[in-house]
């Protein structure tokens, strides 16, 4: 116990646990319109469109600022975005097909700059693998800050317009005849997922960005059918599985944060979906068991009353 | 032999050999399911180490092979419950085991050599150096043969089962009627992507891996609708985009693998292009 007390007077701890838990926070609101939308895979191939924009910027300005990086990342991931809307909007091509086009055709350019920048006097040589599994433990208040104005953007905004995001969520033709532009919709819940995924780099990485959406909202569905309270419970097993992630990754010298955060906001969304009731599996299986057990005292005591 | 002209023949068999699976991973709509079979393999590769001690032993190969299997078998099993759709379900397996992969590395593995970036990079550079002893003579490039057999035994599966392969991924429903079991054939379909997967990131890299198996076949659909057309066309348009992409990357002095999936976008997005085109025309003159 003094151990979890030492754990959180200690300002890395402090400062990892707060940008997990409000990364957690805006990927379980995000998540549960993109769970719904089809849209899970989206932050795994945006975020891959990151690198390219990310190694662009540094050629452009030769310059490691953490800011212009940031938004190479952000330009990359919007580029992604587009590039995955043109393809199905100009062909037969489904959106999972572009999707994994545009992801690997992207990080494949992401390599060929890499690899061109690794050549300039400037360049680090350990950017990929922090980029590949996120380097929580290096995160500066800085960096929580920018998760955290973010967060603040991207909750404001679904707030806000709370009604048409719902309405085009659940029935985009109706959205459509009560004259809601759905495509600024779209590309507006599109652009925080590139958003978060961009922000959520530095912390998860690229690969674990679409657990970190899909989780939270999948492991709150089973609890709840509401999209209000889907969307509030998401947020704060987000937020949970951030800071139990950090702490337990914590304890361990040299295990990355990311993967721990995701196995536990996996774990939560397993434990739901077998044991939530009414929709878990096992309470199902246990359900069903116990209904045949009443079902066959009944008959044996019609059959003993006769 | 020359080792650059192995380097070519490694890439080119290797994108016919992606391109194969590929093409039906493409027509059943589970071109994401590639992504996740060649992240999922380190987490083999990791457990096979993990059972052998030994980064060279062909457990691994098939460690990965069984876990791409699973990964699968979890998705759809998480698909069935009715509970999570299917790209939720995707975006939820994959990471996990992933995670799983990377945490048990950093824990058990970490003195080893077991590179992370090479799993998901490759380096088609260093291919001709691993050569292929037979008898004491030095006979190529293990990737070479490597990359040819892969092709050949995809090629097989393909011939053997195309009328199968064929019914099960576009009318799943008549198949079992026909008593096709194309539950059977999807799994063996999975497990020929997963071994491709293994077998090719090590010297391509995963993503040089999803490039081949999805954009030739995508490129291929836009010019034709007919299968055995678009599995030929992919297996040509794969290799072509190796060999451009070769031949840009030695100019530039950059990464083979990443050069070679760019080419592969390249030659997509110049399809397209022309394809658009085609139908501007087409309308313009019926209205002109």
């Amino acid at each position: 116990m003094t151990d979890l007390f030492l754990l959180f007077q200690d300002y890395t701890f402090c400062v990892v646990s707060l940008g997990s838990a409000l990364l957690g926070i805006l990927c379980g609101v995000l998540g549960s319109f993109a769970v719904l939308r089809k849209q899970s895979l989206l932050g795994d191939g945006i975020s891959h469109g990151a690198l390219p924009g990310i190694c662009a910027a540094f050629l452009i300005t030769l310059c490691k600022d953490e800011e212009i990086l940031l938004l190479g990342a952000l330009a990359g991931g919007v580029i992604s975005l587009c590039l995955i809307t043109l393809i199905t909007r100009f062909s037969k091509i489904k959106f999972d097909c572009a999707l994994a086009m545009t992801l690997s055709v992207m990080f494949g350019l992401g390599l060929v700059l890499l690899t061109f920048a690794q050549k300039l006097p400037n360049s680090s040589q350990a950017g990929l693998k922090t980029f590949i599994y996120g380097q929580a433990s290096a995160m500066t208040s800085k960096d929580v800050f920018i998760i955290l104005i973010s967060t603040a953007v991207v909750l404001v905004t679904v707030a806000i317009f709370w009604k048409p995001f719902k309405l085009v969520t659940f029935d985009k033709v109706f959205s459509q005849v009560v004259g809601i532009k759905v495509w600024m919709v779209d590309f507006v819940l599109s652009f925080f997922v590139t958003l978060a995924s961009v922000v959520g780099i530095k912390t998860v990485g690229v690969i674990l960005m679409s657990a970190m959406l899909v989780a939270p909202a999948a492991a709150a569905r089973q609890w709840v059918s509401r999209l209000e309270t889907m969307t509030l419970l998401s947020a704060v097993i987000g937020a949970f599985g951030g800071v139990l992630g950090t702490a337990v990754s914590s304890s361990f010298e040299s295990v990355p944060t990311g993967p721990v955060i995701v196995v536990c906001l996996g774990v939560m969304a397993v434990f739901s979906i077998l044991l939530a009731p009414k929709r878990g599996v096992l309470w199902k299986l246990i359900k069903r068991k116990q209904n045949r057990k009443k079902l066959i005292e009944r008959v044996k005591s019609f059959e003993s009353s006769d | 032999m020359n080792p650059q002209i192995e380097i070519l023949l490694t890439a080119v068999f290797m994108s016919a050999a992606c391109a194969l699976p590929g093409s039906f991973l493409v027509v059943r709509n589970m071109s994401m399911t590639s992504d996740a079979i060649t992240h999922t393999v380190l987490l083999g590769i990791v457990l096979g180490f993990l059972l052998t001690g030994d980064l060279n032993s062909p457990i691994l190969i098939i460690g990965a092979g069984i876990v791409g299997v699973l990964t699968v078998w979890f998705t759809e099993t998480l698909d069935n419950t009715g509970l999570v759709d299917s790209d939720a379900s995707n975006g939820l397996v994959f990471p996990l085991l992933f995670s799983v992969g990377v945490i048990l590395i950093t824990l058990c593995a970490d003195s080893v050599h077991l590179d992370t970036d090479s799993v998901l990079l490759g380096e088609l550079a260093f291919a001709p150096f691993d050569r292929l002893m037979v008898l004491g003579k030095d006979i190529g490039a293990k990737s070479v043969y490597f990359s040819m057999f892969l092709f050949a035994l995809n090629l097989i599966f393909v011939l053997v089962f195309y009328k199968e392969l064929k019914f099960a991924s576009f009318d799943e429903i008549a198949a079992k009627t026909g008593g096709f079991h194309p539950e059977i054939l999807h799994y063996a379909l999975m497990t020929c992507a997963s071994i491709t997967a293994v077998v090719a990131f090590q010297w391509v890299g995963s993503v040089l891996v999803v490039a081949f198996m999805i954009a030739p076949p995508a490129a291929a659909l836009l010019l034709t609708k007919r299968l055995s057309v678009v599995l030929a066309l992919s297996c040509a348009l794969g290799g072509t985009a190796a060999a451009w992409g070769y031949k840009l990357a030695s100019t530039l002095d950059v990464s083979i693998s990443g050069t070679m999936a760019v080419m592969t976008g390249v030659i997509f997005i110049i399809i397209l292009i022309i394809t658009n085109l085609k139908i501007t025309i087409n309308k313009k003159s019926k209205s002109g």
